[in-house]
């Protein structure tokens, strides 16, 4: 087992039987693409075990290829010292193998206990049971079982899933998977949706499982999550091991390193700025519910960042400038327009969003990648009402070069995009429609170091215009949870709470301690 | 590097999408071939004089064509937007006593025609106005409307056929008389084939068109575009309604009178070519090209049946297999594509 390849380090101490999960050179292609090559990964009973790596580069597939989801071209797999060789997620699943991916997959009209128990209802006994006939009585109690051994008994086993939020939803599906019996359980970005109590709950819970012996593989792109949870770790680059090891013994710089391939000197970015005059300012503006009250002044040449907690309203905040919620009172005035638009007319007016949510708002999968990047202004694609193929693929492959997309055709659907890819083709739109104020909601939730560190130069860049071309620069209004992110792109960020957005702080005279107490609305001790 | 530049690349169309893109595209019109040539085989064994393989057959069945290939133009935008319209057949019956009604208060037959298009663009008008503003799903808006409109019609024919003076509107589908074979085909037959090549173009090639596209792939990223989404929905059952209404006058070529109760169910054969053609019901996907072949094959099916005298049974259940077939078929192709 102590085979040694550039980079790999093999340290597993103690003998082989120790491991719950045992991966040896598992290798798989698509087509031309060598998606995963050779890969090991050893994680033991109680035990968090992170798996990073950028988007791309092959954690999905290894993930897929535990599942049972796709059978890999070559190498072993072991359970508890085990072949393990599933033939379908089910199989997996009957295993002991449970996945607990971003997007949940609960049957939101069915109450809690239900999904608990999808697949293994308890029936009565005799032949009421051989006809399926339920034993609600036991699957209460053994829904209020699973929910209690997690800690969280003030999950009511009636209540339809879709009345939970996510934070509970997640819950109720890892629930299901303890309650299955699962040995090694997958958690795939569990925090990205939630907020930061709901991840300090999350991040108890996992504490618990590992307790209980459970072996858990945690996937997530923020280092500090991984810090702070996970024992050991392996960095996945290309489709290769590059690396492993204990999580203590490793430096954030050196993790970054090993996925990135290369030295990232500066991740953000900032250069002088000149700012020139206001283009976008509202004042005490108020949606139906959220936000409460928000004034800010947004100039050329610079960049306002919004802080606060998932909840507080800044999506709503921008969605109500933008027009995509109503506005209940309160001024916006963008240029020489005041008042409300449409979204329709925000565009022309020459404001852009992007929206937080990928998949469901931002982009249309199914559409290839020139159609999502032109959809905002199809009117300079052709005369009149028409839209010429030729120079909508033109446009398209010209910011695919620009912002290095990494995709075969323009023609391509944007769902076989990794979601790095995907969202610098959500933020070419907003660069190809060449909008003077941009609204950028979480633009990198989400995404791999490579295309964040793409996306924070291309925002600089946009702030900075290029005189040479004679290009203004642009107003950039950007929403985060990512405080160190906030504070190294922006010049100034105002933090929003409970509906309110704070005053505005110059980035030099603020910290991140100061930001997470307002937006956390604790009064500073000075 | 794999970071290298990509303009060669993006620019080059790669092999697995050129096939990829053409099996789409070819899909159905191989299906139109296997049936045409399963009947080619099948039907000289018969008791039939003639080969099926006639021009005077394919004319023929291009005018059987022709009804639910107009209505099927406008159908095929609603799919594409992810809705669905069931009042079809009930617009064409309108439609046809429109026509009556106008020819016996002694309107001229292009007034008369033109009465039914509008009666069933103002059909498709409110159809869209209520499914934009209720938000309503247009499944059961346009359940309403097969109704209502079909009540409208009957109550406007007092429950029976209205009889109609001859005017050249009954000649729209009629086989060509010998002075005229230079037409090659009947003027209905070409008002479809014209009409499908300007549907075609104008989805493809316009903003409108890839705003309806937009907006049956995913409804909020047009909507985050600037697409103004409920104007889309409104325009597309407006030209679907303008043409059922047109199919109508095509009805009534054949019928000869105005009759509230025929094309009873055809909105089902409508939704059936496109879906034949490769239009998703969820939306986002579809061709006027497939349409139209789906409407074909489904002629095909019932002339061959006809012509070998297989029962009408037959028939339907051949069109039912052929339904699910090309849809298995067309989720087939995109798993592997993926």
């Amino acid at each position: 087992m102590a085979e040694t390849r550039d980079g790999i380090r093999t340290d597993r101490e103690g003998p082989e039987s120790d491991l719950r999960l045992r991966m040896r050179g598992v290798s798989k292609r698509f087509g031309a693409t060598v998606a995963l090559d050779r890969v090991d990964l050893d994680v033991a009973a109680g035990e968090v075990h992170a798996l990073v790596g950028e988007n791309g580069a092959g954690k999905s597939t290894l993930m897929k290829v535990l599942s049972g989801a796709i059978a890999p071209d070559a190498g072993t797999m072991a359970l508890d010292g085990q072949t393990y060789r599933p033939r379908g997620p089910l199989v997996a699943r009957r295993e002991g193998v449970a996945m607990i991916y971003q997007e949940l997959s609960l049957a939101p009209h069915l109450s809690v206990m239900e999904n608990v128990l999808l697949g293994m209802e308890s029936t009565r006994r005799g032949w009421l049971g051989t006809l399926g006939v339920l034993n609600r009585k036991q699957m209460r109690s053994r829904a209020v079982a699973a929910l209690a051994e997690l800690g969280h008994p003030e999950i009511r086993p009636d209540v339809p899933v879709c009345q939970l939020s996510i934070a509970a939803a997640q819950l109720v599906e890892i629930a299901r998977a303890v309650a299955v019996g699962c040995r090694v359980l997958v958690l795939d970005e569990p925090t990205s949706s939630l907020g930061q109590s709901d991840i300090e709950k999350l991040f108890e819970l996992i504490g618990r499982l590992k307790q209980q012996g459970h072996a858990i593989v945690y996937i997530s792109h923020f280092l500090e999550e991984v810090r702070r949870i996970s024992d050991r770790f392996t960095v996945l680059r290309d489709g290769r091991t590059v690396g492993s090891g204990t999580t203590d013994e490793v430096d954030n710089d050196r993790l970054i390193r090993m996925m990135v391939g290369r030295e990232v000197e500066n991740l953000y970015p900032h250069s002088a700025r000149v700012t020139g005059e206001t283009l976008l300012e509202i004042e005490n503006l108020a949606g139906v519910t959220l936000p409460e009250s928000a004034s800010l002044a947004l100039r050329r040449g610079e960049v306002v960042g919004i802080a606060g907690l998932v909840g507080a309203g800044r999506s709503e905040l921008l969605r109500a400038i933008f027009g995509l919620e109503p506005i209940r009172s309160g001024e916006v005035r963008l240029g020489v327009y005041s008042g409300a638009a449409s979204p329709e007319t925000r565009w022309r007016q020459g404001m852009g969003l992007l929206s937080e949510n990928r998949k469901e708002e931002g982009l249309a999968l199914g559409l290839p990648i020139d159609e999502n990047l032109t959809l905002s202004k199809l009117d300079s694609l052709g005369p009149g009402p028409l839209v010429l193929p030729g120079r909508r693929r033109r446009a398209a492959a010209d910011w695919i070069d620009r912002l290095g997309i990494k995709c075969h055709d323009p023609r391509q659907a944007v769902s076989s995009l990794s979601g790095g890819n995907q969202q610098k083709v959500a933020f070419a739109r907003l660069l190809y429609h060449d909008v003077d104020c941009l609204l950028l909601d979480e633009p990198t939730r989400g995404i791999d170091v490579g295309s964040k560190a793409l996306l924070y130069e291309q925002i600089d860049r946009l702030a900075v215009g290029d005189p040479q071309t004679g290009r203004e620069p642009k107003a950039i209004l950007l929403v985060s949870s990512y405080l160190p992110e906030l504070l190294g792109v922006c010049d100034r960020v105002a933090v929003m709470h409970r509906g309110r957005l704070g005053p505005l702080h110059a980035v030099d005279e603020v910290n991140e301690h100061q930001l997470m107490c307002e937006a956390t609305g604790i009064k500073e001790s000075v | 590097m794999n970071e290298s530049n990509l303009s060669e690349t993006t620019l080059k169309r790669s092999q697995s999408g050129f096939f990829a893109r053409w099996g789409n595209r070819l899909g159905p019109f191989i299906g139109l071939l296997l049936v045409v040539g399963i009947f080619a085989a099948l039907v000289p064994v018969g008791v039939m004089p003639e080969s099926f393989l006639t021009a005077r057959n394919f004319e023929t069945i291009l005018r059987q064509s022709t009804i639910v290939g107009i209505a099927s133009l406008g159908m095929t935008a609603i799919i594409v937007t992810a809705g669905i319209d069931l009042s079809v057949g009930s617009i064409i019956a309108l439609s046809t006593v429109v026509i009556a009604i106008l020819l016996n208060l002694g309107a001229s037959p292009i007034w008369a025609a033109l009465g039914g298009v509008v009666a069933g663009a103002l059909c498709g008008a409110i159809t869209g106005g209520l499914i934009t503003r209720l938000k309503v799903v247009p499944f059961i808006v346009t359940l309403g409307m097969l109704l209502i409109v079909r009540g409208v019609a009957k109550g406007l024919a007092h429950e029976q056929r209205i009889e109609a003076p001859m005017s050249w509107l009954n000649e729209l589908l009629a086989t060509l008389p010998a002075d005229r074979k230079w037409m090659l085909l009947p003027p209905g037959v070409w008002v479809f084939l014209v009409l499908a090549l300007v549907v075609a173009g104008c989805l493809r090639y316009t903003r409108w068109g890839r705003h309806v596209f937009a907006v049956g792939s995913n409804e909020s990223a047009a909507r985050l575009c600037g697409v103004a989404v409920e104007r889309v929905k409104l325009t597309v059952y407006l030209l679907a309604g303008l043409m059922a209404g047109l199919s109508g006058v095509m009805q009534f070529s054949r019928l000869t009178v105005g009759d509230p109760s025929v094309a009873t169910g055809l909105e089902l054969d409508v939704i059936a070519a496109v879906v034949i053609g490769g239009g998703s019901l969820s939306g986002g996907e579809g061709s006027i090209t497939g349409t139209v072949v789906g409407a074909l094959i489904m002629s095909v099916i019932r002339a061959g049946c006809s012509q070998m005298g297989l029962p009408n049974w037959i028939q339907e259940i051949l069109t039912g297999s052929i339904i699910v077939a090309a849809v298995a078929l067309d989720r087939w192709r995109h798993k592997t594509a993926s």
